[in-house]
């Protein structure tokens, strides 16, 4: 084992890589698999994979909210964009996510008015100064963002607003865990769980990939010890014969979520029968639309969409690295033609995706080195 | 716009009864206090910040952690520091 980055307290790595390598049985083989962007950030940033033994690998799973949205979302919301009198607004990740007819970005180059925001309650007020415009607002997120959209709708009825929009692209964690569990050849035996989606949904919505399936699963906090003290807790819990719901991130997560936030959900929006996710499909339920109620906000029924599914570029393998069934370095164009300033797939777009981060922190580098001075 | 940021309450009800003056990292913003009701928001207190919405409460240890792990993060941290101080909530 090397120890190749400096963190916060080396010692404390330094014992826990030593309790991970002591809980695992010897010839046996360890896949958890991170469900979240920003864990798969900590662990390329802190090549953390250096810490755990050979026989433990980390699986990087599809809680990279930019990274899902599939093709035929980005050309749909693209149409909208082109429609007369609109300004789109977006969070400033999504800006460079590939259509099948070009980014947001290529969208303004070409006339359209599409603006960064930071926040969905920033759209509301460049409605409410653009009283001739129509302001439409690009939601993307899993449940971390998706209080915040739902607030920002509240707002706007509140404030009788007639000129704000929502295209409601929001994505439910739990379906997808489960669409990975459910998919053939797919053997992991536990789960990182996300910290901040669950700091709004609570720990229990997980029960049942504990009771159903069998997995244990870890809630986690975001620093590179957090991650190997989830491992530890995960490991000790397959040596126990235990498969259960922890939270190792007490400090920030409280086990019942935040009710408000999900109150506030309820409240705006509900499950659609089906989403398509880049990569992975259509998955049964796993998204959100606004409720009837909010039809006057709901820029799916006030605009026209061409609601077109597109396939995936041929090259493109982020459905395989989304699912955990390839590392983002054994995709055909990585770092070639696919790269963070010419992405082919979104994996590498947005910081939190598996192959930018794999990209930028030179992991690809260090392993051909290994695997060059192994041959 | 995943990366959630720890910001310390100075002022609550700037405006409005649920819009709360954060500092961030030096910075002083307005953000949306409106899902921690129940709980309640002093000036001192600490907040997870996500798009504009503190989503919950920190402790200070945990804050300044969080803080010191999001310096390390680097340039998706600038980049979100940098949307939020193009942000106009109120
Ligand atoms: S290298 Fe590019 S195309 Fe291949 S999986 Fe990663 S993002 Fe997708």
């Amino acid at each position: 084992m090397r120890f190749v980055d400096e963190f916060r307290d080396q010692q404390k790595a330094r014992a826990l890589a030593a309790d991970i390598a002591a809980l695992c049985e010897p010839g046996r083989e360890y896949k958890f698999m991170e469900i979240c962007g920003g864990h798969t950030h900590t662990i390329y940033k802190h090549g953390l994979e250096d810490y755990l033994p050979e026989n433990v690998t980390m699986v990087h799973g599809p809680g990279c909210p930019v990274c899902v949205i599939p093709m035929g979302r980005v050309d749909d919301a693209v149409a909208i964009a082109g429609e007369e009198g609109v300004i789109m607004t977006s969070f400033g990740d999504l800006m460079r996510v590939p259509g099948s007819k070009g980014s947001f970005f290529d969208a303004n180059a070409s006339g359209s008015d599409i603006r960064m925001v930071y926040s969905p309650l920033d759209s509301l007020k460049i409605a409410r100064e653009n009283p001739g415009k129509r302001v439409v607002f690009m939601a993307i997120g899993f449940e971390t963002t998706t209080p915040s959209t739902a607030m920002t709708l509240l707002r706007a009825r509140g404030e009788d607003l007639d000129n704000f929009s929502v295209f409601c692209n929001h994505v439910l964690v739990n379906p997808a865990i489960k669409a990975i569990l459910d998919s053939p050849g797919m053997s992991l035996d536990g789960f990182v769980g996300p910290g901040h989606v669950t700091a709004v949904i609570g720990c229990e919505p997980y029960q049942w990939v504990a009771r159903d399936y069998a997995k244990p699963i870890v809630v986690s906090g975001f620093e590179p010890l957090d991650i190997l003290q989830s491992v530890q807790m995960l490991l000790l819990q397959l040596k126990q014969g235990r498969s259960e719901v922890e939270n190792q991130y007490k400090r920030a997560v409280p086990w019942e979520g935040n009710a408000r936030a999900q109150a506030v959900i309820e409240e705006v929006m509900e499950p659609r029968p089906t989403f398509e996710w880049r990569g992975l499909g259509s998955i049964p339920g796993s998204a959100l639309k606004l409720r009837r109620e909010f039809a006057p906000f709901d820029a799916e029924l006030l605009f026209h969409v061409p609601g077109v599914r597109v396939e995936d570029p041929k090259a493109c393998q982020c459905g395989e690295v989304l699912k955990g069934a390839i590392k983002p370095w054994e995709c055909r164009v990585f770092g070639t033609a696919c790269t963070p300033e010419t992405p082919i797939g979104t994996c590498m777009v947005s910081s939190e995706g598996a192959c930018a981060a794999y990209y930028n922190f030179g992991r690809f580098d260090r392993r051909q080195l290994r695997e060059a001075s192994r041959a | 716009m995943c990366l959630g940021i720890p910001g310390e309450v100075i002022e609550v009800g700037v405006g409005r009864p649920d819009l709360a003056k954060v500092d961030v990292s030096g910075a002083r913003r307005v953000v949306n206090i409106g899902l921690l009701d129940e709980e309640g928001v002093q000036p001192g207190d600490w907040v997870l910040i996500h798009v504009g919405f503190a989503l919950s409460k920190l402790d200070e240890e945990e804050a300044r952690l969080t803080l010191s792990y999001l310096e390390q993060v680097g340039q998706a941290y600038q980049d979100e520091l940098k949307a939020l101080s193009q942000s106009q909530i109120e």
